[in-house]
């Protein structure tokens, strides 16, 4: 057999090319000449030194005894720790959700379905956590993999029809798992949205204030380019005005004038539905001229051939101008979501227990005093996680709809 | 034979395109304006049943009343509200000013490091941008205020670095130069040395035009007006005095004092942009295709032309606008401050006076006017410059 | 000329002028085409072919003269614009196809969506279609993965399926590579041969010369020449045709 004739002469050689492979690296990459080698050296010193530094505050200084102590409270804020199960099984559903869309996505078992199914039992890992959470975890990782057979099983034609599918349901039946049903005695009592805190809280303003937006922000597009011109211009006015102004400035006046736009009775009492009103004004016009520019990349023949057609304006913007101008913006509006997800740290400062929020409140507590640097970092570092992975999935997306479509 | 003056027969006014156009829009305008008069009249009701007053600014002629921690103009609780509000638009302007170019720096620097063939700077770079770009700047602004600044030492064992800068939970006290008598000569002395320098820099560049061949314009531009600056100094009697900080007791005396929430802020947004203004930078560096730079070299350009006549040229187009954006960003995230404790325009107008007086319709109008006011008359200068641009490129 | 006079002139345009801006792009021109009639028109760039025959379909809006489309007046009425486009199909120098649509998905779209026809019939239709440009393999292709030639294939195969009684083809083989410019040539002049009227812009003389019933040489935003093709290769009256032609052939 040829291959196994040539395996040991393989082995005899590959070495000592990775050997020269290596040095080679190292010489073109860190000492290719007098001053690289200088940065270099200085780069290293001071990577060393931060480590050094970092290091020894986290394992050293810093006392983390205040991050599980407060576990529960970062994650959900004062939903009621007895309707903790609703929480997870809404975190089970996401899990099959996620393994669902994987499938789409990726179509064969790749990579990236491992590194999904793997998150739970990383998470498994984290030391305090009890032996009920590791469980919980290990079924989200079950129906995560569930979630991608069953997409398998399905005809590769009906796969998209199916995820929406699957999504939307997943939406109506986590909402009403979060607020509750029935009466205040019943199995599933309602929780104010007053309650719900915590990460739980950052990661809902976040995902309906981009999606209540969305209808919006596409319609604000389509107005800015419409050839009506009171239209384009009602549109303009309202984009640049939101896009002038801080969010913090929309948050206090969602706060403090809502109220007064709306006749007496009008039920906005609550302060977070208030802020998720400001943050979705916010985001619709930052929407807008996101989907502006993927309508602006639609070459204009697209336009005229829907035309010469006899398609309506109507179906042609549907059928023809928006598949193709979302999907040419949907790298830009992961980015956007991933910034809506960071700037709702704002609704921190009037008075809502998101992250941050619940952080704030952990360090007004007299038995935390002095753990500014350990909570904080702790919330910068679950912002990150969920940012850059967020960002990441979004490259790889935009590399796999990049191929094969055009 | 059939009618051929089609174009006189009028459609009836239901399938006429025109009318059709005007009608939607009628419909939108009135949709929009209803919605609009709703609130209104909801306010106006609001307002006087709730308040009983009447929208009007005359209330900032009154006296504030409060405090605010720094200002760069005087002013005291005796003082108008119109007053305090331009302390604020003051103090947001002076954060602004310097997180522009500090950001600018930090993110120039880390743009290019980013591009570096050295592994290790690069990844420093990448990490850089990666880590920052991801972490809200809220929860940055809130980390430097309290876990960095507030755990500094007591001013009594401050940190002292070389300068001498001392480093405490109070702030930042650094050397300071104090004007003497010939301060004002000198400032017209460094007048002189500009204009003198505009002339050098718009007659090289003339000269360069005729020639073909651009002189660094900007480099004796700076050469000629540090040289007026270093003979004025040096023929005026000392027109400024260094004053340094100093330990006395419980504070520190002498020097500048930036407050530990300008520090906070001024910190916060430099990071946190600087990250942003990396991206940008290398963005636009590596807009210009490898074509211009094999073409500048086979015509024997020197590396340094290259990047000074062809590349550079063509990437600060490229970067400009976004640039300005980013500056824009940090302008509005300087709003922030609220959340330190840092008296800028917001915290003051939307807080501090809006809690007093209860006016939230005037003080949002005036706030949001400001704010907009900023930044249309920075989209207006970007579109001027890209229409600049675009004829160029023709 | 048959006494029949208009009853069977489909396209009838009069004294039809537009301006972009202060640029007159058309002027006073005037044309009929009679139904089952293949008329080309040449001339150099700019001349205003290109604006004229988007006119028909109202692409372009013109701003005087008359345009009657099978009987139907081309005016502000939206009615009126709809069916002119639903008779008229259009294919364009750059084929326009969806790129995110499939081959099958971009000739059933129109008939589906504009003649409310049944998903299956209309699929029945488009696979009819592609077999007659001869291109049935490709299907359930994207366009971006199909040749130019192949594209400007399914660009007519998508115009046919709403069963036009009019095609206008704005310089259909101008954008491909020479070895593809025979097939899309090929296709037109089976089209012609069944009896479709057409209305050509083209720069290909091989095939005015031998599918067009009249050739029409524009210049300058004005019709400067009508006539046969035997007229025209052999005895142009005019100057400015025969300028026209010395630098082309």
């Amino acid at each position: 057999m040829t291959t196994a004739a040539e395996t040991p002469s393989d082995r005899s050689v590959l070495p000592i090319t990775e050997r020269y492979a290596l040095l080679g690296w190292l010489r073109r990459n860190l000492f290719s000449d007098l001053f690289n080698s200088l940065l270099t050296l200085v780069a290293l010193v001071f990577i060393f030194t931060i480590a050094r530094i970092l290091l020894r505050w986290a394992f050293v200084t810093a006392e983390w005894g205040v991050i599980p102590a407060n576990f529960n409270l970062i994650m959900r804020g004062q939903y009621p720790a007895a309707e903790a199960w609703r929480l997870w099984l809404v975190i089970y559903l996401l899990g099959a959700v996620a393994g669902v869309t994987w499938r789409l996505i990726s179509g064969q078992f790749s990579g990236a379905a491992r590194v999904l199914i793997a998150i739970p039992f990383v998470l498994m890992l984290i030391p305090f956590f009890s032996m009920g959470t590791r469980l919980n975890l290990f079924i989200t990782a079950v129906a995560s993999a569930a979630g991608y057979y069953i997409e398998g099983y399905l005809p590769i034609q009906r796969r998209g029809r199916a995820a929406v599918y699957f999504i939307l349901a997943y939406l109506v039946i986590m909402l009403l798992l979060l607020r509750g049903v029935g009466a205040e005695e019943g199995p599933m009592p309602p929780v104010s949205p007053i309650l719900w805190g915590g990460l739980l809280l950052s990661l809902l303003l976040a995902f309906f204030g981009i999606t209540l937006s969305f209808p919006l922000g596409v319609a604000l597009a389509l107005g800015r380019q419409s050839k009506l011109p009171a239209i384009r211009v009602m549109s303009v006015i309202y984009i640049e005005f939101i896009r002038g102004v801080p969010l913090i400035s929309l948050l206090f006046m969602g706060q403090v004038m809502l109220q007064l736009f709306l006749p007496d009775g009008f039920p906005l009492v609550d302060r977070v539905l208030r802020a998720l009103v400001a943050i979705t004004l916010f985001s619709a016009a930052y929407t807008a001229e996101n989907v502006r520019g993927g309508l602006q990349s639609i070459p204009r023949g697209q336009y005229e051939a829907a035309q010469a057609l006899g398609l309506s304006a109507y179906q042609s913007t549907i059928n023809i101008i928006l598949p193709q101008a979302l999907r040419a913006v949907i790298p830009v509006l992961v980015g956007q979501f991933i910034s809506l997800f960071k700037d709702t740290t704002l609704v921190a400062l009037v008075g809502i227990f998101d992250l941050l929020g619940i952080a704030r409140t952990i360090l007004a507590n007299p038995d935390w005093l002095g753990t500014q640097q350990e909570v904080y970092a702790i919330i910068a570092v679950l912002f990150w996680i969920f940012s850059y992975s967020m960002s990441y999935a979004s490259r790889r997306l935009e590399r796999r709809l990049g191929v094969g479509v055009r | 034979m059939q009618s051929i003056h089609a174009s006189q027969v009028r459609p009836p006014f239901y399938r006429d395109e025109r009318v059709l156009g005007v009608f939607s829009q009628v419909l939108v305008v009135v949709i929009v304006l209803g919605l609009g008069l709703f609130f209104f009249s909801n306010m106006i009701s609001g307002l006087r049943e709730k308040h009983s007053v009447a929208i009007s600014f005359s209330f900032l002629g009154q006296a504030a009343g409060f405090d605010i921690g720094e200002s760069l103009i005087e002013y005291s609780r005796e003082r108008t509200y119109a007053r305090a509000f331009l302390v604020g638009l003051l103090n947001t302007f002076q954060v602004a000013f310097w997180g522009i170019v500090f950001a600018t720096l930090l993110g120039v620097v880390i743009g290019v490091m980013r591009l570096s063939t050295n592994f290790l700077i690069n990844r420093i770079a990448a990490v850089y941008i990666e880590l920052f770009r991801n972490i809200p700047l809220l929860v940055l602004l809130i980390f430097w205020a309290q876990a960095v600044f507030l755990k500094l030492p007591r001013v009594a064992e401050a940190i002292v670095l070389p300068g001498p800068i001392f480093l405490s939970n109070r702030g930042v006290a650094i050397p300071w130069g104090l004007p003497t008598e010939s301060w004002g000569t000198y400032l017209v002395v460094l007048g002189t040395g500009i204009v003198l320098g505009a002339i050098v820099a718009y007659v090289l560049r003339e000269q360069g035009k005729r020639t073909g061949r651009m002189p660094l314009v900007t480099l004796w531009f700076v050469v000629t007006v540090s040289a007026v600056g270093l003979v004025g100094w040096v023929v005026l009697p000392q027109p400024l005095t260094l004053d340094q900080p100093a330990l006395e007791g419980f504070n520190t005396q002498g020097g500048k004092i930036l407050s530990q929430q300008f520090m906070a802020l001024l910190s916060g947004l430099i990071i946190y942009t600087a990250a942003f203004i990396a991206e940008v930078v290398r963005a636009g560096i590596q807009s210009v295709s490898k074509g211009q730079r094999e073409a500048a070299t086979a015509l024997g350009l020197t590396p340094a032309q290259t990047l000074r006549l062809v590349i550079f040229p063509q990437a600060l187009r490229v970067i400009i606008p976004p640039l300005t954006s980013q500056y824009l960003n940090l302008t509005k995230n300087s709003s922030l401050a609220i959340a330190i404790g840092y008296p800028d325009l917001f915290a003051v107008a939307g807080n501090t006076i809006l809690n007093q007086t209860g006016r939230e319709i005037e003080m949002f109008t005036m706030i949001m006017g400001t704010y907009l006011s900023l930044s249309l008359l920075t989209s207006l200068l970007m579109n001027a410059y890209n229409r600049r641009i675009r004829l160029v490129e023709r | 000329m048959s006494e029949n006079e208009t009853a069977d002139e489909i396209i009838i345009c009069q004294d039809v002028c537009k301006w972009f801006g202060d640029f007159q792009a058309l002027k006073d021109c005037s044309l009929r085409v009679k139904a089952q009639e293949v008329v080309v028109i040449i001339g150099p760039s700019g001349s205003g072919k290109s604006t004229f025959i988007r006119c028909i379909n109202r692409l372009e809006e013109h701003q005087a003269g008359d345009i009657i489309v099978d009987g139907i007046p081309l005016t502000r009425d939206v009615r009126n614009i709809e069916q002119i486009r639903s008779e008229a199909g259009m294919v364009f120098q750059q084929f326009n196809l969806f790129p995110h649509l499939t081959v099958l998905e971009n000739i059933t779209l129109a008939p589906i969506q504009v003649r409310k026809m049944k998903k299956e019939e209309a699929q029945e239709t488009a696979m009819g279609l592609l077999n007659r440009v001869g291109i049935p393999e490709q299907a359930d292709k994207h366009p971006g993965q199909l040749s130019g030639g192949q594209q400007q294939r399914v660009a007519i195969a998508r115009s046919l399926a709403m069963s036009p009684k009019i095609m206008l083809f704005d310089e259909p083989t101008s954008a491909l590579d020479p070895e593809m410019i025979k097939e899309v040539l090929d296709v037109m002049q089976e089209l012609a041969e069944s009896g479709m009227t057409m209305l050509v812009v083209t720069h290909e003389m091989g095939f005015a010369r031998e599918v067009a019933d009249r050739i029409v040489f524009m210049d300058a935003g004005e019709i400067v020449e009508v006539g046969t093709p035997e007229h025209f290769f052999t005895n142009a009256q005019h100057d400015r045709t025969k300028l026209f032609l010395s630098q082309i052939l």
